[in-house]
């Protein structure tokens, strides 16, 4: 059902990185680093701005995939991976879009388990990539049968 | 904030952080956050549906708490690459604990990109994920 898809990707969304929700990402984490919320320290630091924590990708809008129907609830996910170029600045622009790279099965103890690979991207105006990411959703067999019942 | 630019040696370990019990509000506040409303994470009832004994954490959570063990060195360097399996769930109350030990640095032309195994593990000593980062400190 879903084999079909595995290449194809969304359409870029604008995303910018306000200070806003920069902020409250990094109290939701606790992470309270002066080099995301003190603009005079993040002037005098090696970037000179504001940047932004290493999973705060998280919370941009990635775009959908034509035609790609996911289970609700019971997804689970079993990896994730970023890799950047350089930490991403506050108010800066990034266009994102997600592709959906890989789809696989294996036999688990459990019965058996699907693993969809996707990998979402993050690129400046220029089309220059800042950072990509992979990540692996596992669907379970009870999961799959109820949502294809 | 670390003034001098680290140097790590293979097999040390960074200073661990363990975070107070998890609460619910926690929980809330990073769905607000980040945007991940599945209410898995938040709505006991939701939770219960899906089989569980009460809401878990955000996987994506986790990660983000051991992205704290580098968050002082960011005058120095940055992350280059964040890869993190997550292999058990965090229920509310569970104490979490991470922690990174070098596994070796490279010299490249923009500076020392050291490797680390990271983790993070509750209060009965389970592994609740475990991952690698590579941090770059960049040479001025």
């Amino acid at each position: 059902m879903w084999q079909s898809l595995v290449g194809s990707r969304s359409r870029p969304v604008i995303n910018w990185v306000e200070r806003g929700a920069v902020r409250k990402f990094a109290e939701a984490i606790g992470d309270l680093n002066p080099l995301y919320l003190d603009e005079e320290v993040a002037k005098k630091s090696r970037y000179r701005r504001l940047i932004a924590p290493p999973t705060f990708p998280q919370t941009f809008d990635y775009g959908t995939i034509e035609g790609l129907r996911l289970p609700e609830s019971g997804l689970i996910h079993g990896e994730q991976r970023f890799d950047y170029v350089r930490p991403l600045f506050v108010g800066e622009e990034i266009h994102c879009y997600r592709v959906f790279q890989d789809m696989y099965e294996k036999k688990g103890s459990r019965g058996r388990l699907t693993f969809l690979v996707f990998s979402r991207v993050g690129e400046d105006r220029k089309g220059e990539t800042l950072f990509k990411t992979r990540d692996v959703i596992i669907v379970t067999e009870t999961v799959l049968k109820e949502w294809t019942e | 904030m670390t003034t001098k630019a680290p140097v790590w040696k293979a097999g040390e370990e960074l200073p661990s952080i363990t975070l107070p019990p998890v609460t619910r509000l926690d929980l809330i506040k990073y769905a607000g956050a980040s945007g991940d409303f599945n209410p898995i994470h938040t709505i006991d009832e939701a939770a219960a549906r899906a089989g569980l004994p009460g809401v878990i954490a955000h996987g994506m959570l986790t990660m983000a708490v051991m992205g704290r063990l580098f968050s002082p060195y960011f005058g120095h360097g940055f992350i280059q690459r964040f890869q993190t399996r997550f292999t058990g769930m965090v229920f509310v109350g569970d104490v979490l604990t991470v922690g990174g030990r070098v596994q070796g640095v490279e010299a490249s032309d923009r500076g020392d990109l050291y490797s680390f195994d990271v983790f993070a593990r509750n209060q009965k000593g389970e592994t609740v994920a475990s991952g690698r980062v590579e941090f770059l400190v960049c040479r001025d």
